[in-house]
């Protein structure tokens, strides 16, 4: 039943009109295939060292000379097979990603419905931190505890966080000030009930629609963001590597003319966040409340 | 029609439908609405908010935008069809010809460009006048529309005009290059109450100066009481009342137009309630079948869910679009 | 007047306070730095003179107060690996960066703001619609990646390019600037295009989507109603319009620039202030790290200044204040 409701609503309707919509999702959706039944796939697990042999290393993808059909998209220098190593690595991408998008979001959701319900000087202090964090880079901000707290995938969602809050924080403030003046908490705060539970029944639910789109997008942001770090040495372990991880250790031998290693994994990226700003821009533009 | 001008009309529009196709279906803005206009006349055109008189005024000046489009129909101004002009013809029409001033002071004006500026832009346009002459002519305009040290203020910009004088700003550009007709689109809708008599009486006294025309669009008619000399009342995107403004006020014929008389507070009588007009505006997507007033209209009988009314004249100047009109004493 | 801008330099020079605080900080807190300088066999002894040398015996608050005080002297130590003043050592790659980080801008300017203008006039034609395409595809792109194809195709294979370096450098008014060479402009091609990659898909959206918003304007519709072309109500009156809110953000992309550069740089092995602070990273070498945060603190906090002061000179109804 709620089904139906969805396939015939003017979202939906909207959907199947927008190429960009459908491309972005699809892409999405293919990505997250791959993440989930990836390793399943491939016979090679890239990271069990046994399963490596070196005879097979630098081969080039199938369609050039000296292609393999086992490794159809080449190998790097320990033999391991970049389409395997892409699809294991898309997961560590897209699971930093996610969780930093998911801790960032609470984090500063909380936060701003603190400032903007409670004003004074916890809005004060909140505001000015994230305007402060927010005139530099996150990049360089993100670089810079990388480099003082060293390597690992809890350092980097950690990073990841201390940059991403700021958004939320920010728009929710906004929403929840402008909430707040609005007769039915004004109702609610006469009528006696707890703070916490105006907040958490009555002034969320309304702050959260801008949200999704801000997540969404966010996920393609970190995803960059991690792949920068670790492609400068920052990011994640050799043990884990990510997508960017892949592109840093074909770097290396760019220059001898064995492109693939490096190529695909950044292809892989390209198409991801490519398909989450689809969809993210034809997502902004539903939720966006109609004017006229 | 003869008791309205007894020479040609300057504007006649005859039978103008725009409509917008929008996804959720075809919006009828304005569904056959004709109505004519003689030098020197103010005509209001009076409907309750989203009832398509905006559009006249704009289809008018072939300003409709996609997804709007003027369907059918006649726009005469001195005989020669505006709707079938090229863009360019009509950009000699408008600011010289016909001219407009918008409802809302505050975001009418080009926020980076000074007052002067965009006054000189009208008779750049519009006349061959050199620069001296136009600034002199922005000068005198100020003037006449009651801003004092004009030609100080031709530098300002326009946040730093309070919102009645922005409009007069307004109205000086619509007067400048000498226009015949003005449309006048809510003027004083966004203005604060003691400043909309002022206005009004300013752009009265602007026209007389030139002997122009203006069609008044406006919700309220108390106003267009006062300014016009004859009204057509719109409903939905149809004319349903029109008439000499004294004829219409004291004794109008048709049931809506008799619901806008009574709605207006009656400041003499204390105790009554305030009249209203049941029922809202119907979904113009979807309008019913027969006359679009019958789901609020207190005369409604069978007939009129059938059939649609058409324009027929009534006693005195009236002419109204209903099956069961009033007669002059009968109330609804 | 005077009043704004000493409430700005006062919150000028909090940030910068706040920023060394944390700079500080976390410098300390990380590792030992004493290894860094003595060699790997020394004595206890050695160990423990070295300590005092470097002020890292005393308490925090105490080291703290040095490294400020040496801060606004424009001491910031000496480079574990290089033997020099951690100062110098940056300000002699600052041209290099601040080199490409101009022509990038430049380039994303001139590329992005006329798209991006034709893109919002005529916002449902084909041509605009594959501009957005292609705009969101640039903010896609791992930047480091696209470098890495650029030298691929142009350099590696083609050999068009050259896949490193700075090329020659003339100098001028002291310093030493590529851009005054044919050599240097060979280049710097490469590195800058990469660079302004993010920052023209970025400048081409916002003034798209400024174009289309001054559409929607009463005073459009109004200069119109006036008699004028549809050419020049979208150029005269609403371009200006359109173009404020890129200017607000054209600081911010200015900052981001100068942080893509230290990934850009360590790419085409460009000499300059990033691949710096991305090899002192690798080799702990924090001095040089401490001198380029503050750095480029400094920079970001002036930049946002200035463009706050441009803000108010373009349009009329902002104030400082």
């Amino acid at each position: 039943m709620p089904m139906t409701r969805f396939l015939s609503s003017e979202f939906f309707h909207n959907y199947k009109r927008s190429a960009s919509a459908i491309i972005g999702s699809t892409l999405m959706l293919l990505f997250a295939f791959a993440v989930i039944a990836g390793p399943f796939l491939v016979a090679q697990n890239p990271y069990d060292i046994a399963a490596l042999d070196l005879m097979d290393s630098y081969k080039p993808p199938i369609w050039l000379e000296g292609g393999d059909p086992r490794f159809p998209l080449g190998t790097d220098g320990q033999g391991r097979d970049v389409w395997a190593s892409i699809l294991y690595g898309a997961r560590i991408s897209v699971f930093i990603g996610l969780v930093a998008m998911v801790a960032s979001c609470t984090i500063g959701t909380l936060l701003g419905l603190i400032a903007g319900f409670y004003g004074g000087i916890i809005d004060s202090v909140i505001m000015r931190i994230a305007d402060i964090q927010l005139s530099f880079p996150s990049i360089l901000i993100a670089l810079f505890l990388m480099s003082a707290v060293g390597t690992g995938v809890d350092k980097v969602l950690i990073a990841l966080t201390a940059v991403g809050w700021v958004v939320y924080a920010r728009t929710v403030r906004g929403s929840t000030l402008s909430e707040i003046e609005k007769e039915y908490v004004q109702a609610a705060r006469v009528a006696g009930l707890p703070n916490s539970k105006i907040i958490r029944k009555h002034v969320l639910p309304n702050v959260l629609t801008p949200l999704i789109v801000i997540g969404t997008i966010q996920v393609g942001t970190f995803v960059l963001i991690e792949a920068s770090l670790s492609f400068l040495g920052v990011g994640v372990p050799i043990t884990q590597p990510s997508l960017g991880l892949l592109i840093k250790n074909g770097f290396d031998v760019l220059f001898s003319g064995l492109w693939w290693t490096s190529v695909f994994p950044g292809f892989a990226i390209m198409m991801l966040v490519f398909g989450i700003n689809l969809f993210g821009d034809f997502l902004r533009d539903e939720l966006n409340p109609r004017l006229k | 029609m003869k008791e309205q001008a007894a020479l040609k009309p300057l504007l006649a529009v005859r039978d103008l439908r725009t409509y917008f196709h929008t996804f959720s279906g075809i919006v009828k803005a304005v569904n056959g609405v004709s109505f004519e206009i003689g030098k020197g006349e103010v005509m209001g055109l009076v409907g309750e908010s989203g009832g398509g008189k905006s559009v006249v005024g704009f289809s008018i000046l072939g300003l409709i935008d996609s997804p709007g489009k003027i369907e059918a129909g006649e726009i005469l101004l001195d005989g020669e069809d505006l709707v079938q002009a090229g863009e360019a013809r009509l950009r000699e029409i408008r600011g010289r010809d016909i001219s407009m001033v918008f409802q809302d002071p505050m975001t009418s004006l080009n926020p980076l460009h000074t007052v002067g500026r965009q006054m000189d832009e009208v008779l750049r346009l519009h006349t061959d006048l050199d620069t001296k002459a136009r600034k002199q002519a922005c000068v005198e305009m100020l003037e006449s529309v009651g801003i004092s040290r004009a030609s100080k203020r031709l530098s300002a910009y326009p946040h730093q005009f309070s919102g009645g004088m922005r409009q007069r700003v307004v109205i000086a550009i619509a007067m400048l290059a000498q226009p015949r007709i003005i449309i006048a689109d809510e003027p004083t809708t966004a203005l604060d109450v003691t400043i909309q008599s002022q206005i009004l009486k300013l752009m009265r006294a602007q026209i007389a100066k030139k002997d122009a025309s203006m069609i008044l669009i406006t919700h309220d008619l108390a106003v267009v009481s006062e300014m016009a000399d004859h009204i057509t009342v719109l409903y939905c995107g149809n004319v349903v009342e029109r008439g000499n403004t004294r004829d219409l006020i004291e004794a109008a014929s048709h049931p809506y137009t008799r619901g806008l008389i009574d709605s207006i507070p009656d400041t003499s009588n204390r105790h009554e309630r305030l009249n209203q007009i049941p029922g809202s505006v119907p979904d113009i997507r979807n309008l019913p079948r027969g006359c679009n007033f019958r789901d609020r209209c207190p005369r409604a009988q069978a007939l009129c869910a059938k059939k649609e009314p058409a324009l027929t004249p009534q006693h005195a100047t009236l002419w109204a679009a209903c099956h069961f009109p009033l007669k002059p004493g009968e109330s609804a | 007047m005077l009043g704004y801008l000493l409430k700005r330099l006062i919150q000028m020079t909090l940030v910068l306070w706040v920023v060394s605080v944390i700079v500080f900080m976390m410098m300390s807190f990380t590792g030992d730095p004493v290894f860094m300088v003595v060699p790997i066999d020394a004595t206890d002894a050695e160990i423990a003179q070295a300590r005092r040398l470097l002020g890292l015996d005393q308490s925090i608050l105490v080291q703290y107060w040095k490294f400020l005080t040496n801060l606004l002297q424009g001491d910031f130590g000496y480079s574990y690996v290089f033997r020099q003043p951690a100062m110098t050592l940056i300000l002699e790659r600052m041209p290099a960066t601040v080199e490409m980080v101009l022509v990038a801008m430049v380039l994303a300017i001139v590329v992005a703001i006329p798209l991006g203008v034709y893109s919002g006039a005529n916002h449902n034609g084909r041509m605009s619609r594959t501009i957005m395409a292609g705009s969101l595809l640039g903010i896609s792109l791992p930047g480091f990646w696209v470098g890495m194809v650029l030298i691929y195709v142009f350099a590696v294979s083609w050999g068009i390019f050259p896949s490193s370096g700075r090329g020659d450098t003339a100098e001028f008014l002291g310093l030493r600037i590529s851009l005054l060479t044919w050599d240097g402009w060979h280049h710097i091609i490469l590195p800058a295009v990469t660079l302004s990659l993010g920052t023209m898909a970025i400048l081409l959206r916002m003034t798209r989507a400024g174009m289309m918003e001054v559409g929607r304007q009463d005073f459009m519709k109004f200069a119109r109603a006036k008699g004028a072309t549809r050419r020049d109500v979208l150029y005269k009156h609403g371009l200006k319009n359109a173009l404020i809110p890129v200017v607000t953000i054209f600081g911010l992309q200015l900052g981001d620039l100068i942080a893509f550069a230290t990934i850009t740089e360590t790419i085409f092995s460009w000499p300059g202030m990033g691949k710096l602070l991305i090899d002192s990273i690798y080799r702990a070498d924090r001095p040089v790290i401490v001198v380029y945060l503050m750095l480029v603190a400094l920079i970001f906090v002036v930049i946002n200044f200035l463009v706050d002061i441009v803000y108010t000179l373009i349009d009329p109804r902002i104030t400082l204040k």
